[in-house]
């Protein structure tokens, strides 16, 4: 039984890396994805979504991979903080984005947006 | 008192986790920072149902594995508008009702649909939410019921009295 809990910690400590390092790279592809996104949508509330997987998805991967990258519980208890704290805050500010642009009277687009609309581009 | 003893067992935790020194010094500065912050929080009035809502943890904590199975779901469908060649979006506006009492399960509420992909939450009046969502059929009222009754009995409890 010990042997093979001492099997398991090495097989870990052989995996961990790549794994850390491959959901690092994914977090990073996905806020270049969020980027993307934003880039391309036509209006400030559409944008926010897109933004919304930069901060969700993006964040949180990214994060993941870290802990698994780190030396020791000390870090990981610090990432979990910062994971903590940005999903707690992060719909706080677009909450806050999206009240003001619509306390601003900023009109949402409505309804089907097709890419023949040329409005993206002028934005 | 339960939400006081919540508030120094979290600044303890926290506390713990940030410094990682045993020696006795830094260990009674801690102790001393954390008996601070709780005067400091008794003075504002603060240690109530909101500044400590620890003891509603175990709630919360079933309640988040759910909401981050619907937060990737969420990612997928936000990720493949992105990328698509065609830009095919449908964003609409829609008034949601929740069943939420307390202050606090709303806010629960409206952060879990802001932070979902697709739905942001842009006002509160009441009872009633207005979300903005990017696909017109992802966002109808009906969709968001689970998780406004998840939410409510998460923070609320089952009696929802508060």
């Amino acid at each position: 039984m010990a042997e093979f809990l001492t099997d398991i910690q090495g097989i870990w400590e052989i995996v961990r890396f790549p794994l850390g390092a491959l959901m690092c790279l994914a977090g990073a592809l996905l806020c270049l994805v969020g980027t993307v996104g934003v880039l391309r949508f036509p209006d400030i509330y559409t944008r926010l979504h897109a933004a919304s997987i930069t901060d969700t998805s993006g964040a949180a991967l990214v994060l993941i991979g870290m802990m698994l990258l780190s030396p020791g519980w000390l870090i990981v208890a610090k990432l979990f903080a910062i994971c903590v704290f940005l999903f707690l805050t992060s719909p706080a500010a677009s909450h806050a984005l999206a009240n003001a642009a619509h306390t601003a009277g900023v009109q949402p687009i409505i309804g089907r947006v097709g890419s023949s609309d040329a409005d993206g581009e002028d934005a | 008192m339960a939400y006081f003893l919540g508030l120094v067992i979290a600044l303890v935790a926290f506390w713990l986790g940030m410094s990682g020194h045993n020696t006795p010094l830094i260990l009674s500065l801690g102790g001393v920072s954390v008996a601070l912050t709780c005067i400091l929080a008794y003075r504002l009035d603060i240690i109530d149902r909101e500044g400590s809502p620890y003891v509603r943890l175990f709630g919360f904590l079933a309640y988040f594995p759910w909401l981050a199975k619907e937060i990737v779901k969420a990612n997928v469908t936000v990720i493949r508008a992105c990328l698509k060649a065609d830009l095919d979006i449908a964003p609409a506006l829609v008034k949601v009702k929740t069943i939420c009492k307390s202050d606090l399960a709303k806010v629960t509420f409206a952060n879990s649909i802001t932070l979902t992909p697709g739905t942001v939450t842009v006002e509160i009046e009441g009872d009633k939410l207005l979300v903005h969502g990017l696909y017109e059929q992802d966002a109808q009222p009906e969709a968001f019921a689970e998780m406004d009754q998840r939410s409510a009995r998460a923070i609320d409890g089952k009696g929802a009295a508060a």
